[in-house]
């Protein structure tokens, strides 16, 4: 350890301290402030978090602190003192020193953060090499091993040749903070780095990275648009919203003592902590809304009562028998092996219910919805809606079962032809399925736009002028156009941000009460499941390991595996309190 | 390490928004509107429109331009003459005046280039649609089929068709000629375009409302997929009036009786030492008007993409 490290605890001195930062950004309408005045300090070896939505400015104070904005961006005040300079003042070539060296950087998306034409080694080699840590080819090498086991690689000798394609995603975003902490910099920025990995994963990933941290006394700075790990990770919470600091403090007080009506609102619409909130009392919740409008826990407490008198007896809404789906994988030009997605999985949705289908990437769980959609036809097993059996349908039959189920999809960006009109997107299944002439389907149309609550206004529109919100609202309607008993709803809230997420879930709802809905609610997050549904499926490898009611999975989940995800929803072991 | 205090912005500080509030200019927006208020603040576009306006009402109304006629007002006196009152780009070698005949020219170009576009366009449409979305043995059996025709230069496959046709040359067979050969670039890159537009969850919602896999081609995969297809039209209608020129050039294109701006120059390399300014002429609008259809063709793509035009 040379004398410039001070890695001293006891220090009352900040290692970071921002002071009234501003940042702007020079756009087509002209230049827009996207960080008004932010000021905050981290301590050595402190973990600071930055919550907020997208838009909230969270990302563009975390670059920049790094100058790492985009060309249009500059920094328009403020100061950011750093180990006795004043980052905003420093030259580019300074800060090309302090960048790497001192503070450290992990991307957001660990699939496109490592170039796909090298090797992992060269390429933690490179970062070993730029910050001056090995002086020849055989240190340097001896380094990569090294940065690489400390990321967690097992056996790194062997996978320093190989390249990214051939890494899962959480060993990818190994590799990155390996190659953020290959310097052993004093602080460590963290750019929401778990959110495209599974939740199992994201856990060992950021038990990891607290050790690390703790080990080498490195300060972290973690940007992140959950609530709830932010709490269960930092020691200090800030909370931003529209470029501006609307609160921050101890993560504890924070969400037990939230005064800021929007830290308020953020909570109450955080499935995770209202799941917290849920499990905690286990009561009717009758309290007032903790926040304004939007509140989770009031929302499911009010659904669960509506769903209680649900036709259980009935024909179910969709009885899966037996369903399996068998691809072939091909390996090589000619040969190809046989891969089973789904392995004989058995459920049933009874009518005005949500059955929950949840599990990782890869479980098998999308390929379920896609076969009860018709979309993949099945291997083996049947398929019955509403007490036909869909797997052999053809034609005419086909058509009618299909108006019978609506999907809406993941992706609110891509689920819309961006082509169509508003107006046109959502009278398609009216158009297709020839339901009444012109007028009526017009009549239809608006009905719906009123239901998922939009402004008539909207559809003369074209989807790129609405939010990932609206969007989705449009999704929903389009889904609703043909009245529909089910609705396929395939991680249709996974890509919003939390308040727009406790909006949809609770539409989603509210549509459920109004119209009598049965919903196969796919997901892999078990936070939003304990708000949304009644009954849980948990899917491990294409099969289900698990089945039963939202209540008794939460409380006595039976196989490891679910106990698993249970314990790696983020925040997940805070008490609340309240 | 103090503890850090708990800090709370004043409420009124930042006025909480309403939670995803729908934010709408006052003026609905349709593509064609948008595209027009994109289009209306390039100079570039206005020029080149003019000039693609010029070209069409010269092919279509010569008369309007001049009223000297190409062919019947030829005196040999006049070979290869300069500028003169009312002949202002001067005459051939045949003594015709060179700027009504650049005037009449402009129909043939036209007609060739708008024809071998559009029989190329057709063909690489079909053929691209058909093997990105279905894929499969479709997609093997229409790509092959494509290479063996990119494998040939269509330029070399044009003269050969026309020598064997020579006894029917006329403007069709020009524009078979050099259309039937080119449309494999474009199903090439439509048939792209299509594999990546078909992955959109847009199709698959519409697959599921039980629209049929060909209606969802036309009415959804389509149209998204046309912006790469209308850059690379405008651009092959420019290279089709190249190619006729570069055919009557090589005197395989239309017959010398034809009017058209490739025999001109054609005509005109035999006195080019003389009497340049008649070559020059024909060549200047040749040039013109293959740069105004593309400058139009990029202009328009930049305008219709939608999502270069999304308002925040």
């Amino acid at each position: 350890m040379t004398q410039e490290s001070t890695p001293v605890t006891d220090t009352h001195e900040p290692l970071v301290s921002v002071q009234d930062l501003q940042i702007g950004f020079q756009t087509g309408n002209g230049f827009v402030q996207a960080v008004k005045g932010v000021s905050f300090d981290i301590f050595p070896g402190e973990t600071v978090a930055i919550v907020g939505e997208s838009g909230s400015g969270k990302s563009t104070t975390a670059t920049g602190l790094m100058d790492l904005l985009p060309s249009n961006g500059r920094i328009t005040g403020g100061t950011v003192m750093f180990n006795g300079k004043d980052l905003t003042k420093v030259s580019k070539s300074e800060m090309v020193g302090i960048r790497g060296r001192e503070i450290g950087y992990v991307p957001q998306d660990p699939m496109s953060n490592l170039n796909p034409v090298w090797n992992v080694g060269f390429q933690v080699r490179e970062a070993v090499l730029a910050n001056g840590m090995a002086k020849n080819k055989k240190d340097a090498d001896k380094r990569v091993v090294e940065v690489l086991k400390e990321a967690g690689l097992a056996d790194a000798e062997r996978r320093v040749k190989q390249y990214p394609h051939q890494f899962s995603g959480g060993m990818r975003q190994r590799v990155l903070i390996g190659i953020g902490l290959a310097a052993d910099p004093k602080l460590l920025i963290a750019d929401e780095p778990t959110s495209a990995l599974d939740v199992t994963v994201q856990r060992v990933i950021l038990d990891h990275l607290e050790s690390l941290t703790r080990e080498k006394d490195t300060a972290l700075l973690l940007i992140t648009h959950d609530l709830g790990l932010a709490a269960e990770r930092a020691s200090k919470v800030i909370v931003m919203y529209q470029g501006k600091i609307v609160e921050s403090g101890p993560s504890l007080e924070l969400l037990q003592n939230p005064q800021h009506p929007y830290t308020k609102r953020l909570i109450a619409a955080a499935p995770s902590l209202a799941s917290q909130r849920l499990k905690s009392s286990r009561v009717e919740v009758a309290e007032a809304p903790q926040g304004d409008e939007i509140d989770l826990v009031a929302a499911a407490a009010h659904r669960h009562d509506v769903v209680e008198h649900a036709d259980h007896a009935g024909t179910p809404a969709i009885e899966v028998k037996d369903l399996t789906k068998v691809f072939s994988i091909r390996r090589g030009s000619f040969r190809s092996e046989p891969f089973t997605a789904v392995d004989k999985v058995n459920f049933t949705v009874p009518r005005g219910t949500t059955m929950a289908l949840v599990g990782e990437s890869g479980s098998g769980k999308s390929t379920v919805a896609k076969m009860v959609l018709g979309l993949e036809t099945a291997t083996e097993g049947e398929i019955f809606v509403a007490g036909k059996d869909a797997t052999v349908l053809t034609g005419k039959e086909m058509l009618e079962h299909r108006r019978r189920m609506q999907p809406v999809f993941q992706d609110p960006y891509g689920s819309l032809d961006p082509m169509q009109s508003i107006g046109s997107i959502i009278q398609e299944p009216l158009d297709v399925h020839k339901i009444g002439d012109r007028k009526s389907r017009e009549q239809r149309v608006n009905e719906v736009i009123d239901e998922v609550a939009l402004p008539r206004t909207v559809l003369s529109r074209y989807p790129n002028e609405l939010s990932g919100g609206q969007r989705q609202r449009i999704a929903i309607a389009r889904a609703l156009a043909l009245k529909p008993d089910v609705v396929i709803l395939d991680e249709a809230v996974s890509a919003l941000d939390v308040l727009v997420q406790a909006q949809i879930l609770q539409l989603l709802a509210d549509l459920q009460e109004e119209l009598g809905l049965s919903y196969l609610f796919i997901t892999h997050d078990l936070a939003v499941v304990r708000v949304v549904a009644d009954d849980v499926a948990v899917m491990e490898k294409g099969k289900i390991v698990e089945h039963g009611s939202v209540e008794s999975i939460f409380s006595n989940a039976q196989t490891e595996y679910t106990q698993k995800l249970l314990d790696a929803i983020p925040g997940a072991n805070i008490p609340l309190g309240a | 390490m103090p503890k850090p205090e708990h800090f709370v912005a004043p409420f009124d500080e930042n006025e909480m928004a309403e939670v995803d509030k729908v934010k709408l200019n006052e003026k609905p927006s349709n593509l064609w509107r948008d595209a027009w208020r994109s289009l209306r603040t390039r100079p570039l576009f206005y020029l080149s429109l003019a000039a693609v306006l010029v070209i069409v009402l010269m092919a279509l109304f010569p008369t309007l331009f001049t009223h000297v006629s190409p062919t019947d007002d030829c005196q040999l006196a006049n070979s290869n003459g300069g500028p003169a009152a009312g002949h202002p780009m001067g005459f051939t070698r045949q003594g015709c005046d060179v700027y009504a005949r650049v005037v009449w020219g402009a129909r043939t170009s036209l007609t060739v280039g708008v024809l071998a576009t559009v029989i190329s366009g057709v063909i690489g449409i079909i053929t691209g649609a058909l093997a990105g979305f279905y894929g499969g043995w479709v997609d093997s059996v229409l790509s092959r089929i494509g290479d063996i025709f990119f494998s040939i230069p269509y330029i070399l496959a044009a003269v050969v068709i026309m020598t064997t046709l020579a006894d029917y040359r006329s403007v069709w067979t020009l524009a078979f000629a050099i259309g039937g050969f080119a449309w494999a670039s474009l199903a090439r890159i439509l048939r792209s375009e299509i594999l990546r537009v078909k992955s959109g969850d847009f199709v698959m919602a519409s697959i599921a409302t039980g629209r049929t896999r060909f209606k969802t081609l036309l009415s959804h995969v389509l149209p998204n997929s046309m912006t790469p297809v209308i850059v690379y039209l405008t651009i092959s209608l420019g290279g089709a009036i190249v190619a006729e020129a570069t055919l009557s050039f090589l005197g395989v294109g239309l017959g010398p009786s034809v009017m058209s701006w490739g025999n001109d120059i054609s005509a005109a390399q035999s006195s080019l030492r003389t009497a340049p300014m008649t070559l020059i002429w024909p060549s200047i609008f040749l040039t013109v008007t293959v740069l105004a259809f593309i400058t139009l063709g990029e202009l328009v793509r930049d305008a219709l993409d939608p999502k270069a035009r999304a308002r925040g």
